[in-house]
């Protein structure tokens, strides 16, 4: 349950909207970051990768910031119920992220090797569609937090089954490349590993949606299939 | 136990992981009541402090009342040892029970009531005695004199007290002697001396300091075993480290009542919310 109502400690207030801000803002360094290291794959631009994995250190710095100033919280004020769980679904989606980040770091060392290579025709179309839904998805569960909505937190947690298959059909299209012409192999690699990372963006883009849905719902959604996330998200 | 059946435990680590799987570790509709409160509606005089309040309250538990001040939380407590009757003013309605005994009906004795209902204050009141003769108050008061029972009693609540060590080597010396953290834990042993059901502690801990604040909640938590307690505290933290079940009153009326661990982290009621963490109404 949210609620609209100030607390008589403004400097408790000042804090907590605070540590928002900052996840929001580290939210939004990560989702440049995942944007460019998709576009380096793409563009086999090097300049690019090289920013992404640049990016990491601001976003390592955030994290730790936003670590220390929850621990403070906590400390200091004991935080209850919405509070509480807003600190506590911050502590989880800022690993979240950090991982989101790590992730699109490998990403961006994938473009750098593959751009030394052989472009193909298609230049990679196919990572680029799945870039896209993967990084909608971050996009809305971001969104989710900034507007602590657990429906459009459950949307999302929908589209990583789409994310899935789409993985699932390049790895089966990658072995065949592999299978019809061994000299792809080496290349087909790299595109497998940067699938994967697209992949696992997808799951932790879903992890912070579950923890939307416990800050808004107070409910544990985690490891349960989507029909009985989505019956307790419904059911308040 | 079918240990060796069930792939989730793991006695190596003595983790019965099959726990986890289960639900909430507490239900209201599994314990036995020992208090129950039925449309239960207070005046002092025309003002009426009390709404409507109905509740049960759980044998050998502790149960926390919460809310600002006035909310009504003490008066609800004194109400469970008849407390109230000292005021000209009060007049009840609706149905309090004790063991499923109404316990505001004439034939009630309220000196035995208060006996099985005992009650600790805010403030420590040691009588101006011995701590020997603190304990042994109550005792006397039912004529019990031989000397080797009382010593063999007053030692088993001054432990129950977790004040026995502190104070054995001068059981004779005036309790006013004591600190108020020692005073208030010599309180608990005098009201538990006489063996009640229920304990009722009105603010136990609000005078006290940190050290002796923590040693009250542990010897609730001591002595949640043998006693069903109910606490009246401000101090929401101390509510939540103590208690099993939590209710909270606004303004005379039973706003929400729970399981604390849900309550604190999930209450279902905005009012409770806004309470506990801390925000204007």
């Amino acid at each position: 349950m949210s609620t609209n109502s100030q607390h008589i400690s403004q400097q408790f207030e000042k804090e907590l909207q605070d540590i928002r801000s900052l996840v929001l803002a580290m939210g939004g360094l990560i989702e440049q970051q995942v944007a460019n290291a998709q576009k380096a794959l793409l563009t086999g631009n090097n300049e690019l990768a090289r920013s992404v994995i640049a990016l990491d250190e601001d976003v390592n710095a955030l994290e730790v910031k936003i670590d220390e100033e929850c621990i403070q919280i906590i400390a200091l004020r004991q935080p209850t119920a919405s509070d509480l769980r807003l600190v506590a679904g911050i502590l989880k989606t800022i690993t979240d992220l950090e991982r989101i980040g790590d992730e699109s770091v490998s990403i961006a060392r994938m473009a750098m090797n593959l751009s030394e290579k052989d472009r193909p025709k298609k230049n990679y179309r196919e990572l680029q569609s799945m870039g896209n839904h993967v990084l909608g998805m971050l996009h809305d569960a971001l969104d989710a937090f900034a507007r602590v909505d657990a429906e459009q937190a459950m949307k999302v947690a929908h589209e990583d089954r789409d994310v899935d298959a789409e993985y699932e059909s390049i790895i089966r299209q990658l072995i065949t490349y592999m299978m019809e012409d061994p000299r792809t192999v080496t290349k087909a690699i790299d595109m497998m590993w940067s699938a994967r990372s697209l992949e696992r963006i997808g799951d932790h883009a879903s992890n912070i949606c579950e923890h939307v849905i416990y800050l808004v719902e107070g409910k544990d959604v985690r490891h349960l299939s989507l029909e009985k996330m989505q019956e307790i998200v419904e059911g308040k | 136990m079918e240990a060796t059946n069930s792939k989730y435990t793991t006695p190596a680590r003595g983790i019965d992981i099959e726990s986890l799987h289960r639900g909430p570790k507490l239900d209201m509709a599994t314990e036995t009541t020992c208090l129950e409160v039925n449309n239960f509606n207070l005046f002092y005089g025309n003002k009426q402090a009390l709404f409507d309040i109905n509740m049960k309250i759980a044998k050998n538990r502790v149960t926390a009342f919460i809310g600002p001040s006035g909310c009504g939380k003490s008066t609800l407590l004194r109400c469970f040892n008849r407390m109230n009757d000292l005021i000209d003013s009060v007049q009840l309605d609706g149905q309090m029970l004790l063991d499923g005994e109404d316990l505001n009906k004439p034939s009630v004795n309220v000196a035995d009531l208060r006996r099985q209902v005992g009650m600790v204050f805010q403030k420590p009141n040691p009588f101006p005695k011995s701590i020997y003769e603190n304990v042994a108050y109550g005792l006397r008061l039912q004529g019990v004199s031989d000397r080797s029972t009382l010593d063999k009693v007053i030692e088993k609540s001054l432990k129950g007290a977790a004040l026995w060590d502190e104070v054995k080597d001068r059981l004779h010396d005036l309790a006013m002697g004591l600190s108020g953290g020692q005073q208030q834990r010599l309180v608990i042993a005098r009201a538990i001396a006489i063996e009640p059901e229920v304990l009722l502690l009105d603010e136990p801990a609000s005078a006290l300091d940190p050290l002796s604040t923590l040693k009250i909640e542990e010897l609730i938590y001591e002595l949640k075993d043998k006693y069903t307690i109910v606490i009246v505290t401000h101090n929401m933290q101390q509510a939540a480290r103590v208690s099993d079940y939590t209710a909270f009153m606004y303004m005379g009326e039973l706003i929400e009542f729970g399981a604390t661990d849900e309550l604190f982290t999930n209450p279902a009621k905005k009012q409770t919310e806004d309470y506990i963490t801390g925000r204007y109404g």
